[in-house]
């Protein structure tokens, strides 16, 4: 399962020093209307981890993304993204820690006015302080990674769904983000197009170390992740033995009505002795 | 359909109100506040000012020809035929120039705003937006603001004079009125007043189509549905808004500039 290569200039993580988790969740309660969507959430995604959270539609998956990015906020709790409390933040505030955190929308979100450039450079552009050269350099190796380097004067309307989620993987990845949050990335492609976001993903955990919320209903995604490792020699996921399933950096967190039934590795989640958790990923 | 109590609809009401009231007062601060978007302003003034002038103008010639059809009649039996030029004059520039040309432009704005964003509120564009670190009100809010505030502006004095244009081929080649008499009046019947109130209105209405139609588009819910329901809202509540605004500022301004 080969992945491209991405050569861009890694941004240095900072917050591990001051922070002692990447993402924190505490006791997080949320309401929509008359309906409890989280009901005490509480979890912690350590530095360097991909932690994939599970549930049937409308359990809140999606939801927490939002509440880490600070797109929504809880009723009570603290979340806590790299060591700053997102739920105390101010919106003009969170504008610099977003800077620090990609994600990739489950409708891909690309805007449909700009082109597949456009999109891929927005945050560069935003930024301001970056040479036009510099840009289209590191856009066009951010589409090298997801093998789109073709598709770059296209517009998202012109696009496959497969080939609008790995632009906006690229787009989410541009800067190299400390933290990564991605939700239902493989959600309706094809099974080559989702191996190869799955590869574009664990490459993201292993050679870049990058702290990462996966939000799937494709069990066998997120258990591809937790058996494999990326090798980068060979540019490629490698399966390992089977007592070294715990050594990847790669745990689950299971929702149901709103709660956290199950939070720990791929071989506790295989012993589990709950039936719902067994039935579910059966 | 379900019914909403009546409280449920006083507190809905109440809670527009107060958003509506947040985000305008946040585009204001916004205009002090870096970044400021100037391509996206340009570009907004071209679609709301450039985008907007035929309509605008065929709209006011035709009011002010209109205007001065149905005024010679009744002039004509009081023999003042002649003070043609200074009705179209005054009721073109401190009423129907700014009044119409914001009813045209919220016509064709504050939908254009209203479904332009809610489209991008439905598929999580301005969400993306967000987490990738741009304000959407400094981004999509304050250019068109500022762009509708400034474009309406000119477009109400072009109106104006494509008003008194349309008068002038009424009185010339339908009531055989000379022409230099027709442009004297029109000219001398303006005194500072009239002209400082009709350049004040599109300030405000410009800013009212822009909010609105801001607002409608940011408050979407509900798919492609919730995006039409929006456009329509955005529309209707910009026009009642321009016109209800129009009776309080005249009055005011004509207590302040102690109209005789």
């Amino acid at each position: 399962m080969p992945a491209p290569t991405l050569p861009l200039d890694s941004i240095s993580p900072t917050s591990q020093e001051s922070a002692a988790n990447a993402i924190e969740f505490e006791d997080v309660h949320l309401q929509f209307e008359e309906k409890q969507v989280l009901r005490g959430i509480s979890f912690r995604l350590a530095f360097g981890e991909t932690k994939a959270l599970f549930g049937v539609a409308g359990s809140g998956k999606s939801t927490i993304l939002k509440l880490s990015l600070g797109l929504l906020k809880p009723d009570s709790g603290r979340i806590l993204v790299l060591g700053n409390d997102v739920t105390q933040t101010r919106e003009e505030d969170l504008f610099v820690l977003r800077a620090k955190i990609g994600m990739v929308f489950q409708e891909s979100a690309l805007f449909d006015s700009l082109t597949v450039r456009e999109n891929v450079a927005y945050r560069l552009i935003e930024e301001h302080g970056f040479q036009d050269a510099d840009i289209e350099h590191r856009v066009r190796e951010a589409l090298r990674f997801v093998e789109l380097e073709q598709a770059i004067d296209k517009f998202p309307s012109e696009l496959s769904g497969g080939m609008r989620r790995r632009v906006a993987i690229a787009r989410a990845i541009i800067t190299q983000p400390e933290v990564l949050l991605y939700d239902s990335p493989t959600g309706g492609l094809d099974p080559v197009t989702s191996n190869t976001i799955v590869g574009l993903i664990t490459k993201q955990r292993d050679v870049y170390k990058t702290s990462s919320l996966l939000v799937t209903h494709r069990l066998q995604d997120a258990f591809t992740m937790a058996t494999h490792e990326f090798d980068k020699q060979t540019n490629q996921m490698r399966a390992l033995p089977r007592g070294q399933y715990c050594d990847v950096p790669m745990s689950f967190l299971v929702l149901r009505d709103g709660k956290v039934i199950f939070d720990g590795d791929v071989r506790q989640l295989a012993h589990t002795k709950d039936e719902y958790i067994k039935e579910y990923i059966s | 359909m379900e019914l909403t109590s009546p409280t449920e609809f006083a507190k809905q009401k109440v809670l527009a109100v107060q958003d509506y009231t947040l985000m305008t007062a946040q585009s204001v601060a916004n205009l002090f506040r870096k970044p400021l978007y100037f391509a996206d302003m340009v570009q907004q003034a071209d679609l709301i000012g450039v985008g907007s002038l035929p309509i605008v103008v065929l709209a006011g010639f035709f009011t002010g020809a209109v205007l001065a059809v149905q005024s010679a009649n009744t002039l004509q039996r009081f023999g003042s035929i002649t003070l043609i030029g200074q009705l179209v004059s005054l009721s073109m520039v401190r009423e129907l120039g700014p009044v119409l040309t914001g009813l045209m432009v919220a016509g064709r704005n504050a939908s254009g705003m209203a479904s332009e964003l809610g489209s991008m509120v439905v598929t999580e564009q301005i969400d993306a937006m967000r987490a990738l670190g741009t304000d959407p009100m400094k981004k999509l809010v304050a250019p068109r603001v500022i762009s509708t505030v400034f474009m309406l502006f000119f477009l109400t004095i072009l109106s104006d004079f494509v008003g008194l244009a349309g008068g002038l081929f009424v009185s010339k080649v339908l009531l055989n009125l000379d022409a230099r008499q027709y442009w004297s009046n029109a000219w001398q019947a303006l005194v500072f007043q009239d002209v400082f109130m009709g350049l004040v209105k599109p300030l405000l209405f410009g800013f009212i189509i822009a909010t609105v139609g801001c607002y409608y588009g940011m408050t979407a819910r509900g798919g492609t549905q919730g995006v039409g329901r929006a456009t329509t809202q955005a529309v209707v509540a910009a026009s009642v808004l321009i016109v209800v605004l129009d009776l309080f500022v005249t009055q005011f301004l004509m207590n302040v500039l102690s109209y005789k």
